[in-house]
């Protein structure tokens, strides 16, 4: 019986003894933010994106005078990098990071301008509309993480709708009126990057400690590593999704 | 001894990590609605309390909405448009802003007034105590009633006077916003996007036709159907439309809408008489 307290006592302080280690390792040496930099790629050729097919509305169809508009799930350079992943710390347990920043969401030519919208916990981001046609902005979170879906009208010329999410959700948002636009929101806690055309990222603001970084790819779900962030240094966590 | 502890120790552990995410994203359990039984609504001076409503919601509703509220009842293959799942909170007849909760009211009218074109009756055979019960009922199978309010109702003010001029300006209103895209110039839900339309869990969804002589699925009264295009059905594609047509606006959208419906009125009639026509789709914006 009393092995059997002894054994407990042992386990509290060896589980409280981590909880610190982890919570020291990523708070207390504030001192000197460092930055998360890497590329993004893609192992083999990437796939076909079909082309959209915009007829059903002369505005979208005109727009698109020039260039024919495909679908955008897998963006990938002349490099092999790809576009539109979201990386993000996965394993932070500080606050949301308070950005004053708002990101923008625009609907330009009847698609989503970015494709992918990043954003943190509580964090404003705005959606706008630049075309000359309706559209519905049209987000669908799970009601049961704390988002709740919501549905607003965009005619030509509308005010901008600002809104923010509750909790830490890949959410897809798309318009009724015009079934090919489908983009989303991912929405993280912590400091935030997406890849540029090259892949290439930089999560800035990352206090010194050791982290979990996530990449997330709308078709090639996520890939982790780890990485060590000194005072003031850059750690680098580079991925590479294999093309099916 | 030290092995079994070992055993058990990893045990209960292992248990923790699995039950953790089960917690919010699995199916509620019985033990969740259990927790909720005491859930209650309020109507006027008429107070629900849903452990009164299990009788009658199993004796009538549970074969579509089902036992748990999912809206998986046996009769779910066959019918269209698919019953409402309680659990997610989410309901096309509301007085509150699109992405909020109804209003106990609101539920409320909704079981009395049914849903037109479905197979969801009127209930008004209910006492109003019952249909109180069994909103409170419905409000038990959903954690959101727990840690959300609903939202504050739309402010509608009170109906003009019907005139030709109003008629014309709320055509202007159904060119501006578009609505033809989806329910066709003549309100034939025949629009370039009526036929891709889907609701939020993937199943085909018609737009309202205004030409059947339906009635409106949220009620068919003026305030009616102002408050549907201002508030959204949530669930389905209608989106809100409240923070782009004011509020003097919308009624003269009402007026607009009800030329275009099947029913003998007064709108109709002045119409007529005006020689109205319908939008032209391909009009440049602002220019009809």
């Amino acid at each position: 019986m009393r092995n059997r307290y002894r054994y407990s006592a042992l386990l509290s302080v060896v589980v409280l003894t981590c909880c610190a280690a982890l919570f020291l390792g990523q708070h207390v040496n504030a001192a000197g933010e460092g930055k998360i930099t890497g590329t993004v790629k893609l192992d083999g050729a990437a796939p076909h994106m079909k082309g959209i097919d915009m007829s059903k509305d002369p505005y979208c169809s005109k727009a698109h005078a020039n260039d024919t508009p495909h679908l955008e799930s897998v963006l990938a350079g002349a490099n092999g990098g790809l576009e539109n992943v979201v990386l993000y710390i996965s394993d932070w347990s500080g606050p949301a990071t308070a950005s004053t920043a708002v990101p923008v969401f625009d609907q330009k030519n009847c698609m989503y301008t970015p494709h992918v919208l990043a954003m943190d916990v509580g964090q404003t981001f705005k959606v706008t509309t630049s075309d000359q046609t309706t559209h519905n902005i049209h987000p669908l979170p799970n009601p049961m993480t704390g988002n709740i879906p919501w549905n607003q009208s965009q005619p030509p010329g509308a005010a901008p709708v600002e809104k923010s999410w509750k909790a830490v959700e890949v959410i897809p948002v798309k318009c009724n009126i015009h079934p090919w636009m489908n983009g989303w929101y991912v929405v993280v806690k912590g400091p935030y990057a997406t890849t540029d055309e090259n892949g290439n990222y930089t999560i800035n603001g990352v206090p010194p400690g050791n982290y979990t970084v996530t990449a997330w790819q709308e078709t090639y779900g996520t890939q982790t590593a780890k990485v060590t962030v000194a005072a003031g240094g850059a750690g680098t966590a580079d991925f590479t999704f294999k093309a099916k | 001894m030290r092995t079994r502890l070992q055993t058990w120790s990893l045990l209960v552990g292992a248990t923790a990590v699995l039950a953790l995410p089960m917690t919010s994203w699995a199916q509620l359990t019985q033990a969740d609605f259990e927790t909720r039984i005491g859930m209650e609504s309020h109507v006027g001076n008429i107070t629900g309390h849903a452990k009164d409503a299990k009788g009658d919601y199993r004796r009538y509703c549970v074969v579509c909405h089902g036992d748990n509220g999912d809206g998986n009842g046996e009769s779910f293959p066959w019918v269209d448009p698919k019953p409402r799942d309680f659990q997610l909170g989410i309901f096309k007849c509301r007085s509150t802003p699109t992405g909020t909760l109804p209003t106990d009211e609101d539920l409320f009218n909704t079981i009395a007034r049914g849903m037109d074109r479905s197979n969801m009756p009127q209930w008004s055979t209910f006492t109003k105590q019952e249909r109180a019960d069994l909103v409170a009922w419905v409000k038990h199978f959903s954690p959101r009633w727990t840690n959300e309010k609903p939202g504050t109702p739309i402010t509608i003010p009170p109906e003009p006077e019907i005139t030709p001029e109003r008629i014309k300006a709320g055509r202007d209103v159904f060119a501006r916003v578009q609505c033809w895209k989806c329910h066709g110039v003549l309100g034939q839900a025949n629009g370039p996007s009526a036929s891709t339309l889907q609701d939020d869990l993937g199943r085909p969804i018609a737009a309202f036709n205004f030409t059947e002589g339906a009635r409106p699925k949220c009620g068919d009264t003026d305030r009616d159907i102002y408050r549907i295009f201002m508030t959204g059905l949530d669930g389905t594609p209608m989106p809100s439309f409240a923070d782009n047509i004011k509020p003097d606006e919308a009624w003269d959208l009402v007026f607009y809408l009800r030329t275009l419906m099947k029913q003998h009125s007064k709108e109709k009639e002045m119409a007529k008489q005006l020689g109205l026509k319908p939008v032209d789709p391909n009009a440049p914006a602002g220019q009809q």
